[in-house]
């Protein structure tokens, strides 16, 4: 079970929040202008990182507000929560192969 | 040539012990280069070596692992085996694979333990009716045996089921696929090894691959911890971490990793004969031939490559099992584990040529990848062998998320993702 710190409501249990993948994913900014391949990329390919992976949960049995997390999807250890619109915190990056 | 294994060869070991049994295969040090290399040595990528050598006389062959041979996956999944997939191309590839199966142990001189015990999907509401009859119409044209159970034969199929699951879960009817059933994990990576083996395979374990040599385009050879091996082609087949590989080999996969739960009771008499799987509500259950019920769980929802789940995921599956199998509400579990697997967002595989030439990649089985681990392997063995796709796998190529064409079997694969 993760503890996840909502920036708004603090600390709390993993089964109250909803996850939503990749964080920092651009809309393409010119959709009619895109190849099939761009489309793909944009629609389906997935970074997946091992490592520090930044993402994007919902808080869907608290206050129901999108915000971003940085985790290490080795130990699962949450290094930082931040809010939706604003940059990342610098990490230090972890390698693992 | 190895020594065959039969009863004969039983008996004469009885008399020395069971001391002087010979290794099942090597463990060489790698030579500088290959033909082929393969990187993951579990069931898939063991039965592409095998199917290389057999198949198409390819036997300069590499396995190379980076933990033990059968670890990841293979040695973790619940052990069925079925091919009631919705549509065609995906039926006929677990079709094709289920018949390897029912004639593996047999082939690789090996008890794989297959035993078509028969694999029964429940349906717990209308939709569920509606779409189970879908599919088992689909099957039923793919050639692919398949039918439905009103809820008084699912009783007498299997009667420690409660068709009132407490009011919560009711069993208004199921799929049932006879010749479907379960297999010893270990033993089909166990099995294949040796084949390969006696074929002339390498299968070279503790050894990581570093990064990928490719030259203009490419593939020359494997960076691992044992040095540089040289390859004029290769294959990548390591599930949960494909996207890593690829990663290394400069492109990008359209693969999850979550890591996926099961967990096996105390030892009982035997109890239950089937399998039985709901995909509503999460939960899979058989029983293993040490007495054990295997029971399958859900996938954590985010993206993890620790092989450990979290615990809310293995109590709602649970709660699930007491609901359809009251009897089973005081036994005790001995272990629960984790895999990660490799997710599509079609939940088909991903069975293909890459961006990089000779390199190709078998990856994407998701939840439910050791059912096809003979056809996987032996359609990648093609596609390697080829260059090109076999007909059965041509629809899993990764240009399908270019093209559209995507193969959802997310009703098929029974662990929602």
């Amino acid at each position: 079970m993760l503890l996840i710190t909502c920036p708004h409501c603090g600390p709390r249990e993993e089964t109250e929040f909803s996850y939503g993948g990749e964080a920092h994913i651009e809309r393409p900014r010119q959709p009619d202008r895109m190849s099939d391949a761009e489309w793909a990329d944009y629609l389906f390919m997935k970074s997946n990182t091992k490592g520090v992976f930044l993402e994007r949960w919902l808080h869907s049995h608290g206050c129901r507000r999108w915000f971003n997390a940085a985790r290490d999807t080795v130990t699962y250890e949450i290094l930082a929560v931040y809010e939706i619109g604003t940059k990342p915190p610098a990490l230090d990056p972890r390698d693992y192969v | 040539m190895k020594s065959r294994y039969s009863i004969f060869s039983l008996l004469r070991n009885a008399l020395s012990y069971h001391e002087h049994w010979p290794q099942a295969w090597r463990s060489p040090e790698p030579k500088s280069s290959y033909d082929v290399v393969i990187v993951g040595a579990g069931g898939h990528g063991l039965a592409t070596a095998y199917y290389l050598a057999k198949e198409h006389g390819i036997t300069d062959v590499a396995v190379i692992e980076r933990g033990w041979l059968g670890g990841g996956n293979t040695g973790r999944n619940t052990t069925i085996v079925r091919s009631n997939y919705l549509w065609d191309e995906s039926a006929q590839l677990y079709e094709h694979a289920l018949k390897l199966w029912e004639g593996l142990s047999r082939e690789l001189n090996y008890n794989v333990m297959f035993s078509q015990r028969g694999v029964m999907n429940l349906a717990h509401n209308q939709h569920d009716l509606r779409e189970l009859s879908r599919r088992i119409n689909a099957n039923r044209l793919n050639g692919v045996d398949s039918e439905f159970l009103s809820p008084d034969q699912v009783k007498r199929f299997c009667p420690v089921i409660d068709l009132r699951a407490g009011g919560r879960y009711p069993v208004l009817g199921a799929s049932l696929q006879r010749r479907g059933g379960t297999a010893r994990h270990d033993a089909v990576a166990w099995g294949y090894a040796r084949a390969a083996d006696a074929r002339g395979v390498d299968i070279i374990q503790q050894c990581p691959v570093q990064g990928f040599k490719v030259e203009s385009g490419r593939i020359r050879g494997v960076e691992t911890a044992k040095g540089t091996i040289e390859a004029r082609k290769v294959g990548i087949v390591v599930a949960g971490h494909s996207s890593v590989l690829a990663g290394m080999a400069g492109f990008r996969l359209p693969v999850t990793s979550l890591p996926l739960q099961a967990l096996v009771s105390e030892p009982v008499k035997p109890v239950i004969d089937c399998v039985v799987m709901s995909g509503a509500v999460h939960a899979y259950i058989s029983q293993s031939d040490k007495g054990e019920l295997v029971i399958g769980a859900g996938v954590d929802k985010y993206v993890g490559y620790g092989q450990r789940g979290s615990l809310p995921v293995t109590e709602e599956t649970l709660a699930a099992i007491c609901e359809l199998f009251p009897l089973f509400r005081r036994m005790r579990m001995l272990r629960n584990w984790g895999g990660i697997v490799d997710t599509c967002p079609d939940a088909s595989p991903i069975i293909s040529k890459t961006p990089v030439e000779g390199l190709y990649i078998n990856c994407g089985w998701g939840t439910g990848g050791f059912k096809a681990t003979p056809g996987s392997g032996w359609v990648f063995a093609h596609t390697i062998a080829k260059d090109e796709p076999h007909p059965l796998n041509a629809g899993f190529g990764l240009d399908r998320f270019t093209s559209g064409y995507l193969i959802d079997e997310h009703g098929a694969a029974a662990v929602a993702h």
